[in-house]
């Protein structure tokens, strides 16, 4: 046997990308919601929305102390947090239908990956220069200029991890109290924690992990195929017009070749480094970066622009066969994709709308099920929770319905009586509760129990059982 | 392992010459980070034998029997602490509790909380072993729940009794002792004295003959109509709530010869604010008489 053949390869080794800086429509969009993104996640926390003395006025809040969660008008309790699965399932069926319209869109302007790891090429480009500078720098001995543009790009990755991990931990306390404790030096540790966790990832996600979060650890780049079809928005490269490529001399025929020079301008500013020209890759993320740049080579030999572009498969074969191009948007992929968010986003709207105001929770006494009295009668115990979710105090009225002579009496500090229950604005108010009945036919009575505001129109009704035996 | 060993096509590993059935052993070592940080956690570890205590020594003087440690710390110190931050929290109540009155606590709600709290605790580690952890009772142990109190119901009452007990060594020991009627009484007059107890609550025809029985001999501490009293700790008998059970059998084995629970006294085990606790809770089952 020959031991001197190459071992086979099972793991392609990584090799670091270098995008190179680029001009154009679509890099001036991708500029512009890095911005707005950046913005809305610095600035959000800092949004005020007014709720009334008895809850916070931040609009986007997630209170974990006191389980709570704010965006704007909605209000979230824990155990109403199928609110967010309902917001899950809009935001994932709404990516679908902007993928099945628009392709990747997402992937290659929206997300924090692509926002946070354009941020952090930028910072590397500032300080070690462009492509070509970078990759000799990396490759250069460690000496002076080394060291010291290695250590500032670090430090300012780190800085700008520090200030995302800074502001996450907004969303969880009220900004301005927390921005005067940081300001102050005076942070809870538990906030430094996630502080640092999310530096740190930060720096790990943006700086290291890129494109490779993309390509192996993204499910959605897996499974976004399943989105695509012909009349999908993909980056496409004209083979038709493009090949045969070959360099190009200034004065030459472009008779009997293809447009495509071969300047590899588009896999040079490739934030994944791909060859787009070997056609629709699961590593492209659709940021139409090579678009721009292979527009700009096109600008200056004088050639239409459009080589590489945003494309459908329709339309490539449309113009292979000189056929008119035509966009579809209607199609059933799309039109279902609406249907299900117009339904779950009336469901979800129809749920807020009708948010109980107040909730009722009665839990009967295990042990001792059921108590006989002198007379004769029944007393069953139970454990009454009552939601009060709006944001002022209440008086509740609870009576029972299906004994016969019954009598409730409130077991608690004081005479609480059970048409006077007094429960605090936004909070649960927890009552010991004494029914007391004649012995009903069955050893496990269904009752009614229910709840009314005093003064308002607001009820709620829970199906409880009184216990006379053991059943 | 040899040098000769023969390297693997697929993966350009050495092998280690080891085969099974036509397998061979890759020998690829740990990797090199997971090395240290293993050696690293070697290292250590000898830092917490210096600091904490760690090895038993045969000689077993002291009370810890081996190496302590350089930071004097213990698992018994930590108990203490935290037992004594416990502590510390309480106290801020239980000063409070201490001079308050049954009515105050059970008016102020902060109070109240404590004390059922507290009760409820105390009542499981206690009380639970005969009264049931619901406080149900059974046959000889009296249900707390219910409002038929052989000692009154009040929290005064419920108080007193925890505090002293029943037929229990205490010196004022709550004491009632229902003679055995069995000596002085005929079986018939048994029997139908027992019917009359059951007519009381409307279950059985009433006996002129049990009627004449129970007032020469019952009346005196179960009252003319059976009511019971507190006082005596006699127990009603008019009532739906039978302690030693219900049938005409039960209450002529009763008359016959009497059986005597007994409750100890808790003054001695218990601290006068664990009483206290108790008595609220009890009188919170839902049974508790003003």
């Amino acid at each position: 046997m020959s031991d001197n053949a190459a071992p086979i390869q099972l793991f392609a080794k990584k090799a670091r990308v270098y995008p190179k800086r680029v001009w154009g429509t679509f890099r001036k969009l991708k500029w512009a919601s890095m911005v707005v993104l950046l913005g809305i996640y610095y600035l959000a926390p800092f949004l005020r929305w007014d709720r009334g003395p008895h809850a916070p006025d931040q609009a986007i809040l997630i209170d974990m102390p006191a389980r709570r969660a704010y965006f704007f008008f909605i209000e979230i309790w824990p155990q109403e947090v199928y609110y967010l699965t309902g917001i899950l399932i809009l935001a994932a069926v709404a990516l679908f239908f902007v993928t099945s319209l628009f392709g990747r869109v997402w992937c290659g302007y929206a997300c924090p990956q692509t926002v946070w790891t354009d941020l952090f090429v930028w910072v590397e480009r500032i300080v070690q220069g462009d492509r070509v500078k970078r990759m000799r720098l990396a490759e250069a001995r460690w000496g002076f200029e080394k060291i010291w543009k290695m250590a500032l790009t670090h430090s300012l990755w780190l800085v700008i991890g520090l200030l995302t991990g800074g502001a996450w931990v907004f969303y969880f306390n009220d900004a301005p109290t927390l921005l005067e404790q940081i300001i102050h030096f005076d942070v809870p540790w538990g906030v430094m924690s996630w502080v640092l966790a999310l530096t740190f990832s930060t720096y790990l996600m943006a700086g290291f992990a890129r494109e490779q979060v993309c390509m192996y650890m993204c499910p959605y780049s897996r499974f976004q195929s399943a989105m695509f079809d012909k009349d999908t928005l993909i980056i496409g490269y004209d083979e038709k017009r493009g090949e045969p490529r070959g360099k190009y001399k200034k004065g030459d025929s472009w008779d009997d070749r293809g447009h495509c020079i071969d300047c590899t301008a588009c896999v040079q500013v490739c934030p994944t480094g791909i060859d787009i020209r070997e056609g629709l890759q699961m590593e492209c993320i659709a940021c139409g970066l090579c678009v721009d740049a292979c527009d700009g080579i096109m600008d200056k030999l004088g050639l239409p622009r459009g080589l590489i572009r945003y494309d459908t498969t329709h339309n490539q074969e449309a113009r292979e066969a000189g056929l008119k191009e035509r966009s579809h948007l209607m199609r059933p992929r799309t039109v279902y994709y609406t249907a299900i968010i117009t339904l779950v986003g009336a469901v979800m709207l129809f749920g807020l709308m009708n948010r109980a105001p107040v909730e009722l929770h009665v839990l009967y006494d295990r042990n001792p099920l059921f108590v006989k009295l002198s007379d004769g009668r029944i007393r069953n115990g139970y454990d009454v929770k009552i939601l009060n979710k709006a944001h002022e105090d209440k008086v509740y009225s609870l009576s029972v319905k299906g004994l016969e002579n019954v009598e409730i009496r409130v077991q608690g500090a004081g005479e609480i009586k059970a048409d006077q229950l007094h429960v605090y604005a936004d909070s649960v108010g927890h009552f010991r509760v004494f029914v007391v009945a004649d012995k009903p036919a069955d050893a496990r009575e269904n009752v009614d129990f229910r709840l009314e505001e005093v003064g308002g129109a607001n009820a709620a009704d829970y199906d409880g059982v009184f216990m006379s035996g053991k059943p | 392992m040899s040098k000769n060993n023969e390297i693997d096509k697929v993966s350009g590993v050495e092998t280690t010459g080891h085969t099974w059935d036509g397998i061979k052993e890759l020998n690829n070592p740990a990797p090199r980070w997971w090395l240290i940080v293993f050696y690293i956690t070697v290292i250590w570890s000898i830092g917490y034998w210096v600091v904490y205590p760690a090895w038993p020594t045969l000689s077993g003087d002291g009370e810890r029997g081996g190496t302590q440690g350089t930071m004097g710390w213990t698992q018994y110190d930590q108990l203490k602490e935290q037992q004594a931050e416990i502590r510390a929290r309480k106290s801020a109540y239980l000063e409070r509790f201490e001079n308050a009155s049954f009515a105050e606590i059970r008016s102020d709600e902060e109070l109240y909380a404590f004390a059922v709290a507290g009760g409820a605790a105390a009542f499981k580690d206690n009380c639970a072993t005969c009264h049931g952890t619901g406080g149900a009772g059974s046959a000889g142990y009296p249900n707390l729940n219910d409002d038929d109190w052989l000692w009154g119901g009040d929290v005064e009452s419920i108080h007193e009794t925890i505090r002293v007990g029943i037929r229990s060594p205490h010196e004022e020991t709550r004491l009632s002792e229902m003679p055995p009627f069995g000596d002085m009484l005929s079986g018939e007059e048994i029997a139908d004295v027992a019917d009359h107890v059951l007519a009381l609550s409307g279950r059985a025809e009433d006996s002129e003959a049990g009627a004449q029985v129970f007032a020469d001999n019952c009346a005196s501490c179960h009252g003319d109509n059976g009511l019971g009293d507190s006082a005596l700790g006699a127990p009603n008998l008019a009532d739906a709530i039978w302690f030693y059970g219900s049938e005409k059998g039960d209450i002529m084995s009763q008359v016959r010869k009497p059986k005597h629970g007994v409750m100890p006294t808790w003054e001695a085990r218990l601290d006068a604010n664990t009483i206290r606790q108790l008595a609220i809770y009890v009188h919170s089952l839902g049974g508790g008489e003003e």
